[in-house]
This record gives structure tokens, sequence and C-alpha cells, in this order.
């Protein structure tokens, strides 16, 4: 499907200067068995202070991409430009929040925050602690400062990980299902925490998620992935008004197009008409 | 609770044994009483022997087992970091660690004669090998999305290795250093029951003379006094900081 192909590819060109660009990554993975190709020829444009959300089945190359984006893994072609320079390296402008929250065990709750603030320069041991307690209190964790990491429920960790992502104030975040073991409630209070973090700091966000009603809550744009190989498939711009409310029906509504859309992806890459 | 049980517990071998004793079915000359033992540590701490061998032992054996330390984990660094090293000192390191460190006595006394140096020496070969093998296997055995997740947030090169590789190893090294400091001990007893020098006389001479004298009270006391100094040792160091792993990590109770 030729034409289909190219209305993807321009309607992935954007207009504004892009904050993060990412232009046809290509990144296999060699197991003794066989070759998996995680993601093919995958571009994907972010404006500066946009909010990105990836939606697709497991396995279909979101953390991957995210990985790629960070500079923890190199594409095999293809590259990565942030502010118009190649990445190579990891680097503090970009934070990445792990799908498993990698927390440090040696660490309390609040040493795992102070971890990344440390390795900023300009910030004093009192200014440190100031910002770990403010976002260990966003996350409603301030009395469990002094608790180890293995005390924590899941979802507490998830927590804890988002604390620690967003305290050395990162211009760009990287969310891998960060709210995947959350209740609804917290879930929701931290939908509007981010939101409002993301507003008043203009940073760029690129967020993973199965959850496609949370997608379009949360994103001005949502990009459908498919996998096996690894694509960027469509994109939904999302233009209702802020805050959302997840149980609103324009969110709904929205949302139950894309999840058909979806469908109808996964069934032909299921009928092996493409790739 | 636990100390009237461990002491309830010392206490009824203690009597079972004097009781042995008392009624002739172990010969004082094989087994002595734990009062005979009791009156000779008592004697011993009386003329200061015992003190003076404690004191040069520990001495001995903290100085081997810091030179094993300084050797042991760098090198495990490098074992654990480069493949070189891993093909050849790693090598020799599991080749060696399973050679029981008396073997090097009659090398120690060739290479530096009735010395402190060559205490040392069987010492450090006896400690350094496991501490090699901990440490480059904790080092290896550290999970990379701690490696991951610490570079996305600026960290780097030796901080990284300082504040993340190191502690999320130091599990590992702990046991390592442990097993070092019981290879330690070991070395050093039977360097100082073989080999007789006139710079120090230690726990294991007093044990060597108690044999050649025949005094099992005296052999049985100082043996008591070994049990003990590494007892002590164990509780003032290592399981302090197994403490605070266990609280940290959430292992054991
Ligand atoms: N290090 C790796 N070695 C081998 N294969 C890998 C590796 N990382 C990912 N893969 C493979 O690449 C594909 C994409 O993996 P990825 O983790 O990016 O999926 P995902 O979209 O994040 O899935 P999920 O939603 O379940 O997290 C999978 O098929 C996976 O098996
Ligand atoms: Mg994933």
């Amino acid at each position: 499907m030729p034409t289909e192909e190219t209305s993807v590819q321009e309607a992935l060109e954007n207009i504004q200067p892009s904050k993060i660009s990412v232009r046809g990554v290509t990144k296999s993975f060699r197991s003794s068995r066989r070759r998996l190709v995680a993601l093919d020829d995958v571009s994907l444009d972010l404006a500066e202070g946009e909010f990105v959300v990836l939606v697709g089945p497991s396995g279909c190359g979101k953390s991957t991409l995210l990985n790629v984006i960070a500079g923890l893994e190199r594409p095999d072609t293809g590259e990565v430009l942030v502010d118009g320079t190649a990445v190579g390296n990891p680097g503090r402008d970009r934070m990445l929040m792990f799908q498993d929250a990698a927390l440090f065990p040696w660490l309390d709750v609040e040493g795992n925050v102070l971890f990344g603030l440390r390795l900023k320069p300009n910030l004093d041991r009192k200014a440190r602690r100031e910002v770990a307690t403010f976002y260990l209190r966003m996350v409603g964790l301030e009395e469990f400062r002094r608790a180890a990491i293995h005390e924590l429920s899941g979802g507490m960790k998830q927590r804890v990980a988002l604390a620690r992502s967003l305290a050395p104030n990162p211009r760009v975040l990287l969310m891998d299902e960060p709210f995947g073991a959350l209740d609804a409630m917290t879930r929701e209070q931290l939908y509007r925490d981010l939101q409002e973090i993301w507003q008043a700091r203009r940073k760029t966000i690129l967020f993973v998620t199965h959850n496609v009603r949370e997608a379009v809550c949360l994103g001005d744009r949502v990009v459908l992935m498919t996998p096996r190989p690894g694509r960027v498939r469509e994109q939904f711009p999302v233009h209702l008004p802020r805050p959302r409310d997840i149980s609103g029906i324009d969110v709904a509504r929205l949302a139950s197009q894309i999840t058909a859309t979806l469908g109808r992806h996964l069934e032909r890459v299921a009928d092996g008409g493409e790739s | 609770m636990r100390t009237v049980r461990a002491l309830a517990f010392f206490l009824l071998g203690l009597m079972v044994w004097e009781g042995l004793v008392l009624t002739g079915f172990w010969s004082h000359v094989l087994l002595p009483s734990p009062l005979d033992v009791a009156r000779y540590l008592g004697r011993a701490v009386a003329d200061g022997s015992l003190a003076a061998a404690v004191l040069v032992t520990i001495r001995r054996l903290l100085l081997g087992y810091a030179v094993g330390l300084c050797l042991g984990l760098p090198l495990g660094l490098l074992v654990a970091r480069f493949r070189l090293f891993a093909d050849t000192i790693g090598v020799m390191a599991l080749g060696l660690q399973t050679l029981p460190s008396v073997c090097w006595i009659p090398l120690a006394l060739l290479w530096f004669g009735q010395t402190e140096g060559a205490m040392t020496f069987v010492v450090v070969m006896g400690t350094i090998w496991s501490i090699i093998l901990a440490t480059s296997h904790g080092l290896r055995s550290v999970p990379p999305i701690y490696v991951r997740a610490a570079r996305t947030m600026g960290s780097r090169g030796l901080h990284t290795a300082v504040f993340v590789t190191l502690p999320a190893a130091l599990p590992f090294i702990t046991t390592g250093m442990k097993q070092g400091w019981a290879f330690a001990w070991r070395s050093l007893m039977a360097a100082e029951i073989y080999v007789t020098i006139l710079t120090g006389f230690g726990l294991g001479h007093l044990l060597h003379y108690g044999r050649e004298l025949h005094a099992m009270d005296q052999v049985l006391g100082v043996m008591l006094v070994i049990v003990l100094v590494g007892l002590c040792v164990d509780k003032a160091l290592f399981s302090r900081v197994e403490r605070f792993l266990h609280r940290r990590w959430g292992t054991g109770t």
C-alpha cells in the first residue's frame, strides 16, 4: 500500500523546528536462533514542548525506541537528533524513566531521588534536599523518604522512579509505561501533576503506554506502532482542551477510534499481508 | 532470649565435658577437663604470655589481610573489567584458591627465611585469591539496568564505578572479604605452627609448644582463644556490615 506509506511519512514531518528528530532508525537484535527487527525505519519528530504518546502492542519496539533516543542503544542505521545534533551517549538533558523502576537498592528512597540531583552542578546540599522533598511530596511518599527500596510496593516504586526522573528537571522526559502498576486514583492524580509540570516547565515528553485512553488524555499527539517489524503506523493529533478528564466523552470517543485502527493494523500483520 | 539460649548451650556442653572427664570416661592425658583449661588460661593471662601472643598474631593477621585486600580488590576489578586479566589472573586465582596455603610455607622459607616476611607472604597467599574471585564475580553480577539508569542521570566513568557498580556489588564483595579473613586466619595459624621465628611469639607458637610439652590444657586453651578472637572480629566488623546490607537489600531476616 504505497500511498498510505507516503501519507504517513508526510504526516510525520513536523513544520515546527523539532526538539527530537528520529530519522530512519533501524534496530535489530540477533539471538542465537534468529534475527529480530525491533525497529524498522522509524521516523518521528517531536516539537519543543510537545507531549507525544506512543502506543502499540507488546513487543513492537517502544522501549527500544526510547533506549535509542536516550542514547543507551545505538541504532543499526539512521540517527537521532536532539536540538539538531546527533546523540551518541546518554545525557542529563534526556531523562529515561524505565519500565521496571530500576531504583538502586543500596540507597533509601530519598537517596535515589538525590542521585540525579547530585550530578547537577550549581546545587548546594540544602537546595538538593528541598527539591527532593518537593517531588517526594508530589508523589505522596514524603514519609517514606527513609524507607529501603524493598519495603515499597510496585506502585510506590514507580512513584519514586517518577520523582527521581523529574527532580533534575530535564528538558526531555522519556517515560516507559510509568503508571502501569498504579491504582486509578493515584494515577489520575499523577496525570494532573505531570501535565502541570509539563506546562509550567515546557518539557518535551515522549510517553509510552498500552492504555489508549491514557494516551488520549495526556498527549498532543498519539503515535501508533505495530510489531514485527516495529514500525510507526499512524498518528492522531489530539485537539481536546486541557485539562482533560480521562473518563470524559471526547477522550473516550477518540480512544475507541484509535483502538479500532490499531485492531485493523494488527489483523493485517497477523494475516502476513505486510512486512 | 537468644543470648540465654546460646549461653545455656555452651554451659551444658562444658558440664557434659567436665562430667565425662570426672567419671574417667576420657583420660586426663587425652582430654583435660574444662577446669584444667581454665587454670591454664588464668596462668597465661597472669604472666602476660597470652596477651603478648594474641597481640603478635593479630598484628601479623591485619598486616597480611590488609596487603591481601590492597592487592586483591584492584586485581578483582581488573579481572571483572578486562578479558586479558580474566584469562590470566582470573584463571590463576581459580587454581590457586584451591591450594591450601600451608603449601606455600617451604617456598616462603626459602625466599624470606625465618622472618616476618615469610609469615606475611603465607597469609597473603592464603587470602588474596578468594578476594580476587569474589570481587570480580560481584562486579560482573551487577544488573546492567543500574548502570544504564545511572548513565541517563549523567553519571560517567569513575562516578559510575564508585557510586553504582561498587555498592551494587557490595554484598558479594563483603562475602569475599569475610571468606578472605577466615582464610587469612587459617594460613597464619599454619605458618606459626610450622615456622619458628624469633621476632614474635604468636598464638600458633603457643599451640605448637603446648603440643611439644604435651600440655593439652594449653593446646585447648589456645584453640579456645583463637575461636574467641575470630568470633569477636566477626561481630565487630563483618556482622555490622552484613546487617546493614540485609536491611537495605531486604535479604535474610
Ligand atoms: N536486548 C535485547 N535482546 C534481544 N531482543 C530484544 C532486546 N530488547 C528488545 N528485544 C526484542 O525487541 C522487540 C521489541 O522490544 P521492546 O522492549 O522495545 O518492546 P515494547 O514495545 O517495549 O514491549 P512492551 O510493551 O511489552 O514493553 C521484542 O520482540 C524483544 O524481544
Ligand atoms: Mg517496553
